[in-house]
């Protein structure tokens, strides 16, 4: 029984890591980077975590989640409160339905998936700041953010795969 | 069996259901919160303050190594550099030298003739160094976290220097973090004085690296390389803070170059001026100044 209860502890605990990881994206996020040329330029990092799990563990990244998730981001990066909680929702709720499709298929197909999930957020992003500050943004560093996580997202998708095999492939 | 299958059947569907209805409230809460932040409520604010007094001791540590990072990508620049550097500060340093006679002659002169007006001394600013621990840099927002708040003494308005120089104001504070509104973040809105004609303008953020001078009297010449200094206007700053040089004038649009790069920020100074006014809302020195 004692053995069972530990079990289970570490099952939950194995289980929170999709969402630890995308945490870190976020915190990630926000450490200042003391370079020029990347300060105007940062890829969105947690909507490939919340992509990444949609996919391949829904079960451990539900809607809520991705919502929670985008609140501490909105705090953390000063946005309007409710502006990434709905962009990681939506994003969450797009992939995961879609999700069967990416099963069995080769790394460039979630790729690009990935791409046209990361640029309707990305102009959603873009339209929202742009409406609740009442003044349209420029458009070119939402497009070299865009291309930036776009350009990150293999690697991180590598590293997920790596925890996924290791921490998750039992339960 | 048939029946239980069945009564299976209906249960998934109701469980699907409910999750498409809790995925729709979600969403709605979302628009909910955008709309109640828009309307500038407490709660938002208070909810705001919270989470970032929780991340922010985990920030801090987060930010320690990158900063360190930073220091050896830094060094490594100007060992690159080091001899045209070197020119260039003694070159400086010899011009500084001219300058701080001046000074000197000049703070004499100022002391002999305050004493002879019984001048009363402004009270000496107080202030708070701070680190920058959360700076999501981007196109969005122009404005960072910084690891110390209400209990260090820290309040709303209150500005944010780094060096001499002008970088913005506090706009929300917990108990152990704030956050900075940069000048250049869309919502900032700065009384300013170009100083060599003395015009008095607002410098308006835009989210780019260049804010705009705005309402500037049309028959004002501002050329690049003027100073942009705060006016004191509206309470929240004192006079006088160097902010920038205009750097580009183009059909009538006014953009300055502030002497601080978001990007440098790694230690800012939140000063308390003592002066009672602060800026209710970014809007009422823009409707003063019409």
């Amino acid at each position: 029984m004692k053995g069972s209860l530990l079990q289970r502890v570490d099952q939950g605990v194995r289980h929170l890591m999709p969402m630890v990881l995308t945490l870190l994206l976020v915190f990630l996020d926000a450490v200042p980077v003391h370079l020029p040329a990347f300060a105007l330029v940062v890829p969105l990092l947690p909507l490939v975590g919340i992509y990444y799990w949609s996919i391949y563990r829904p079960d451990l990244m539900p809607p809520a989640m991705a919502f929670g998730l985008g609140i501490v981001n909105d705090v953390i990066a000063g946005t309007p409160l409710g502006v990434s909680s709905l962009i990681y929702l939506l994003a969450q709720g797009m992939t995961a339905s879609q999700r069967r499709f990416f099963h069995g298929k080769p790394f460039r197909v979630a790729w690009w998936g990935f791409g046209l999930v990361g640029s309707g957020a990305f102009l959603l992003q873009w339209v929202l700041v742009s409406a609740l500050n009442g003044h349209r943004l420029g458009f070119h560093p939402v497009l070299f953010e865009f291309l930036m996580t776009m350009c990150i997202y293999p690697v991180l998708s590598w590293l997920f795969a790596r925890a996924q095999l290791a921490l998750l492939r039992s339960a | 069996m048939k029946q239980h299958s069945g009564a299976l059947g209906r249960l998934a569907t109701l469980k699907q259901l409910a999750q498409r209805f809790a995925f729709l409230a979600l969403a709605v809460a979302s628009f909910g919160l955008m709309l109640l932040g828009k309307a500038d409520t407490v709660v938002v604010e208070r909810m705001r303050v919270a989470i970032s007094d929780t991340v922010v001791p985990i920030l801090d540590v987060m930010s320690r190594p990158a900063g360190a990072i930073a220091d050896v990508v830094g060094a490594v620049r100007e060992l690159a550099t080091l001899r045209a550097e070197n020119v260039r500060l003694r070159e400086e340093n010899a011009n500084l030298m001219h300058w701080q006679t001046l000074a000197r002659q000049l703070d004499n002169e100022n002391r002999a003739l305050r004493n002879q007006l019984n001048y009363l001394p402004d009270p000496d600013p107080s202030f708070i160094t701070a680190r920058v621990v959360g700076d999501t840099g981007g196109a969005f927002v122009h404005s960072m976290l910084i690891n110390a708040g209400s209990r260090d003494g820290i309040r709303k308005g209150q500005a944010v220097i780094a060096g001499e120089f002008l970088v913005g104001r506090i706009a929300e504070v917990g108990n152990r973090s704030a956050r900075v509104l940069l000048i250049t973040d869309i919502n900032s809105h700065i009384p300013v004085l170009l100083e060599n004609s003395r015009a008095k303008a607002i410098l308006a953020g835009d989210n780019t690296d260049r804010p705009r001078l705005s309402y500037l009297p049309t028959n004002t010449n501002a050329a690049p390389g003027d100073r942009v200094v705060s006016s004191g206007h509206g309470g929240a700053f004192p006079p006088g803070l160097p902010i920038g040089v205009v750097a580009s004038v183009q059909e009538g649009v006014v953009r300055v170059e502030p002497y601080v790069h978001r990007y440098q920020l790694e230690y800012v100074t939140v000063v308390d001026y003592g002066l009672p006014g602060v800026l209710p809302s970014d809007a009422a020195p823009e409707g003063r100044e019409r």
